[in-house]
């Protein structure tokens, strides 16, 4: 793998961008604050003796909720060891993401702790690319909580978006915490796998996303959960 | 007379909706449709069948000659991708409705054929209709295995087998168990190889918003790189002048990962030096469910490259 000054455009210094933009959703993510990457400005690499390789990226970061676009600065250390795989993530934006959605987070939270029944959606988006504008913040919000998975699963060799939510549940509210089940589709651009997960989601505008059980589903029904890529 | 074709090419091939995902069956009645159009531009050419015996049709657009030095252009090879055969539509229909108008294209098509293939895996699209909308490979059995199906863009014979393709059948990027297994990839070779006089080789992916140049399966420069990479900036201009949408250019290797087996790589290899590959919208927030209200943005936006593309393989003979 190349060290120094890497190609910004390159997949090397992209996959590290990729690993910021989940990290960030995992920090700042809400129904109506979902991160994407829009440019990778500059990057370097290092080999970090028995640590494994560190990343430094200037990136610009988008929210898709959104127009605004943001600069941030991040190192990404991808660990060396094998029994330690996830990669770990610094970083600090300029304005740490916070255009105001306050307001529509509360009207959101509270219109669901409302709710008679428990809302429930599958294909978000459907396979013709539409999405119910009254769904869209529970494609944002599985959209944030696989980033967790995302960025637990990262390696120099994967590079991770989630390519639909196939179901979600919401679930009895606990503790002030909406609840939800996911099922989300997620595609690895370096394997072209698409890989099923099942997330159990909180939120509240308070304590933010958490995801509190994550599992890997088989691919097919006779198959085995595939070994990890290297 | 020229009054007639003029109204025939503004209301469009009966009013069939470009900005619409649609299945195979009304994909290949439209092609009728706009041969039927334009029979004087216009042929479809039945190139061989798919694995479960679909016919996989090319659309050629010539005015004439006898194996006239040809651009190819192929969609849809990863089911999937939606907006790629989406987009090989809307283009076929451009080419049809813009020659006769527009000067550069209509020289163009005096001393050059285009050759569209617009669902290079019938069999992949038709299951992404029916039973998985994220389907790649092709159907094809695997002996052996429960699971079916060869990504046919790690079929060729370019670095077949090597590293960036998978030798399980279950994986989305398994490569087959020879080089040109695929029927529906020997189709194509067969074609290319006994035409003899292809000039440019264009393959339509999507998403990741990409135009990119050999090699995939090794990460060497090829001996033309620099001229490729300078044709492929020069079009991404033109891409993004239309609604500033941001592509990034590099060989494959380098800029997504080492795949090997892919068909640029064996079109550069046979000599088509004019070898490119796109990958179009979006950069990961739809991916491969891009909404049909950007097709027509997609198809409009990646014209203005393909065109640009195609006038320098024109002024640029070897």
């Amino acid at each position: 793998m190349a060290t120094g000054e890497l190609n910004p455009s390159h997949y090397p210094a992209q996959r590290a961008a990729n690993v910021v933009k989940h990290y960030l959703n995992t920090r700042y993510g809400s129904p109506y604050r979902w991160v994407g990457l829009h440019k990778v400005h500059s990057a370097n690499a290092e080999e970090v003796a028995e640590s494994g390789r560190k990343y430094h990226l200037e990136i610009s970061v988008q929210e898709m909720t959104g127009n605004t676009t943001e600069k941030c600065s991040a190192e990404v250390l991808f660990p060396a060891l094998e029994n330690q795989r996830s990669p770990q993530v610094q970083a600090s934006c300029e304005a740490l993401l916070t255009a105001n959605t306050t307001a529509q987070e509360e009207a959101l939270y509270q219109q669901y702790r409302r709710n008679h029944t428990l809302l429930s959606g599958h294909n978000l988006p459907d396979s013709y690319g539409h999405i119910d504008p009254d769904m869209k913040p529970l494609w944002h919000l599985g959209g944030v909580a696989s980033s967790f998975v995302m960025l637990k699963e990262s390696t120099e060799n994967t590079l991770y978006n989630m390519a639909q939510v196939a179901n979600v549940t919401q679930l009895e509210t606990e503790n002030d915490q909406l609840r939800f089940n996911y099922h989300v589709l997620l595609h690895d651009m370096v394997s072209q796998e698409i890989i099923h997960w099942k997330l159990l989601v909180t939120w509240s505008p308070a304590e933010g996303v958490k995801v509190l059980q994550m599992e890997e589903l088989p691919k097919c029904e006779h198959c085995e959960v595939p070994p990890k890529p290297n | 007379l020229v009054c007639h074709e003029n109204q025939m090419r503004e209301r469009g091939t009966g009013g069939f909706n470009f900005g619409a995902y649609h299945p195979l069956e009304t994909i290949y009645s439209w092609m009728d449709t706009l041969v039927a159009e334009h029979p004087n531009l216009i042929t479809k050419v039945e190139i061989g069948r798919s694995y479960e015996n679909r016919p996989m049709f090319v659309l050629k657009f010539s005015t004439g000659g006898n194996k006239r030095p040809a651009i190819w252009i192929d969609t849809g090879i990863h089911s999937r991708e939606w907006v790629s055969q989406a987009t090989g539509v809307w283009t076929a229909n451009k080419i049809a409705a813009d020659y006769g108008t527009d000067a550069s294209l209509t020289s163009l098509l005096k001393t050059m054929d285009i050759y569209m293939l617009i669902l290079a895996n019938p069999d992949g699209y038709v299951y992404t209709h029916t039973s998985d909308r994220m389907w790649r490979k092709t159907r094809s059995r695997n002996p052996g295995s429960m699971c079916r199906g060869v990504d046919p863009n790690r079929n060729w014979d370019a670095g077949f087998s090597g590293p960036g393709a998978s030798n399980k059948p279950c994986s989305d990027s398994y490569h087959g168990p020879s080089a040109h297994s695929e029927v529906e990839v020997k189709n194509v070779v067969n074609l290319i190889k006994s035409h003899g006089n292809f000039k440019s080789f264009i393959s339509v992916h999507a998403y990741s918003q990409l135009l990119m140049y050999p090699y995939g399966y090794n990460c060497r420069d090829v001996s033309h790189q620099r001229e490729l990479d300078s044709i492929g900036r020069a079009a991404v201009q033109k891409l993004t002048s239309l609604y500033g949408t941001r592509y990034k250019v590099g060989s494959i290797c380098k800029i997504i990962y080492q795949a090997s087996g892919g068909s640029i790589d064996w079109s550069y290899n046979l000599g088509i030096k004019y070898s490119f590959a796109f990958e179009l919208r979006d950069t990961g927030r739809y991916g491969f469910i891009l909404p049909a209200n950007q097709i027509i943005p997609t198809a409009s936006e990646t014209w203005l490259a393909l065109k640009h593309i195609m006038e320098y393989v024109r002024d640029h003979p070897y």
